[in-house]
């Protein structure tokens, strides 16, 4: 591997990006957005929405960076380049620290953005500072990133990967405890969602807006969501072949 | 230098459970540009993509400048063009060739240079998703030519394009071959075919021919490359 190649593949992925202003404005618009709609939905329900808004001002970039990653290693397995990248020196993770380093920067951006207008606007409060938040969302950016990698080996067309993410996402959003306690779900469901990396991606964020010490827990949590994005990203490595039938 | 860049023996591939090269063997010398040709199906694809490790092979044996084929080091070394332009669209053609160039270690220069090579340097600002299919082929052409490869494979490179821009391209690939470099074109169009120093005709994963064109003319009788691969065909009791 070959940190020449890394950072101008990271490069590369930003400046395609770059030529689609629209996809910029979404990605840095569309959160906020969706936050201040639901600022409003809980008019005056100010604890509800400090429950729900505040982690979800880190859960934005797991969700948009699942997205938009997978599509983007589809399209380079779909158009060609990634056979050809296969067959000049370059390391596999050469490729995914690349997407890495593009993905992280994005949702850096993105973090940035939303937490300004929740916790800077809307009056959502951060206990254990905004940066802890912001810290999380990148995380939480790179394991949805990875996730998203994986999976686009499992697409054919972008179709089925954009149908990953009510298939794949949607019901870990619902299992991680934002809308509903897990204690209160079914025994099972409550099992299940300890198995879900968005899980402890929610619990971390949980724990970072709420007055309580911190403690041990989310140290638990965060190494969790290291650890999946580790695992997720050798086994997208393991489905990037140079020889293929 | 050895004397042949491509050497193949038994090669058998195997693609979703049909044969789609049988036990074939030949050698491609070092230097020249080889014509790969046959009618659509044939197995060229298959054959340029096992020369360059791409393809997963049921057996025999391949070669390529002294090693095995895919081997880590050939990376540098081979230039693999594929049919459909494998470029990226949504970024200019400079910022695709610094791209390719970054990755395989050449500097900005060698960039402008290899533009200039293809007859692209008026576009070289341009997005690749608005040039033409045939400016696109070229900047597909361009990412392979940055490393200056000792050997390119070429799946119909000329696919698409002009008469005076296929023309055009086939001088490139003779002063390329001048300069030592050994071409691998494969191509459908028998009138390119006068243009190479030898000739592989294939049908239905089989080897038919390989021989230089003039061989073939006079083998067969035929001026006409395009009727003397019928000839060989007939010859060889295909329908």
């Amino acid at each position: 591997m070959s940190p020449r190649i890394t950072l101008a593949t990271g490069g590369r992925v930003l400046r395609q990006i770059r030529h689609d202003p629209r996809t910029i404005a979404l990605l840095l618009a569309v959160p906020a957005l969706l936050l201040t709609l639901m600022r409003f939905v809980f008019d005056g329900q100010e604890q509800v929405f400090q429950s729900i808004g505040a982690p979800l001002c880190g859960l934005f970039p797991f969700i948009v960076m699942f997205l938009v990653s997978s599509i983007t290693m589809l399209r380079e397995r779909t158009t060609g380049t990634l056979e050809r990248l296969m067959t000049l020196p370059m390391s596999k993770l050469d490729l995914l620290l690349g997407y890495g380093l593009a993905f992280g920067a994005l949702a850096a951006a993105q973090a940035i953005v939303v937490c300004l207008v929740g916790f800077g606007l809307l009056g959502l409060v951060a206990p254990h500072g905004v940066l802890l938040v912001g810290a999380l969302a990148i995380l939480n950016a790179l394991l949805g990133m990875a996730l998203g990698l994986l999976l686009s080996a499992f697409a054919r067309t972008e179709f089925q990967a954009v149908q990953f993410m009510p298939a794949f996402i949607f019901p870990q959003l619902l299992l991680c405890g934002l809308f509903v306690a897990r204690a209160d779900m079914a025994p099972l469901l409550e099992a299940v969602s300890w198995l879900l990396p968005f899980t402890y991606a929610y619990d971390a964020l949980e724990r970072a807006v709420s007055p309580a010490a911190l403690g041990a827990a989310i140290l638990v949590d965060v190494l969790v969501v290291i650890g999946t994005t580790i695992g997720a990203l050798a086994l997208g490595a393991l489905t990037l072949k140079r020889r293929t039938p | 230098m050895p004397e042949f860049a491509v050497e193949i023996e038994d090669l058998e591939v195997v693609r979703g459970g049909n044969p789609v090269i049988r036990s074939m063997s030949l050698e491609v010398g070092a230097g020249t540009i080889t014509g790969l040709l046959g009618p659509s199906g044939c197995g060229k694809t298959t054959l340029m993509r096992s020369i360059v490790g791409a393809q997963i092979v049921a057996g025999g044996r391949i070669r390529v400048l002294g090693r095995a084929a895919g081997s880590q080091d050939l990376r540098s070394t081979v230039g693999y063009v594929t049919q459909a332009p494998s470029v990226y669209g949504d970024l200019t053609v400079r910022e695709n060739l610094e791209y390719f160039g970054r990755v395989v270690g050449v500097g900005d220069d060698r960039v402008s240079e290899t533009v200039s090579l293809v007859g692209l340097e008026d576009h070289f600002d341009r997005l690749v998703s608005s040039l033409s299919g045939g400016e696109t082929a070229r900047v597909s052409l361009a990412s392979a030519l940055l490393n200056r490869p000792r050997l390119l494979v070429l799946d119909e490179p000329t696919v698409g394009l002009d008469p005076v821009l296929r023309a055009e391209l086939w001088r490139d690939f003779r002063e390329l071959a001048d300069g030592g470099v050994t071409l691998l074109v494969s191509s459908h169009v028998m009138d390119e075919a006068g243009e190479c120093d030898d000739l592989l005709l294939m049908r239905e994963g089989r080897l038919l021919r390989h021989c230089a064109p003039d061989a073939l003319r006079r083998e067969t009788g035929e001026e006409d490359l395009g009727r003397a691969f019928l000839e060989v065909i007939e010859r060889t009791g295909g329908s």
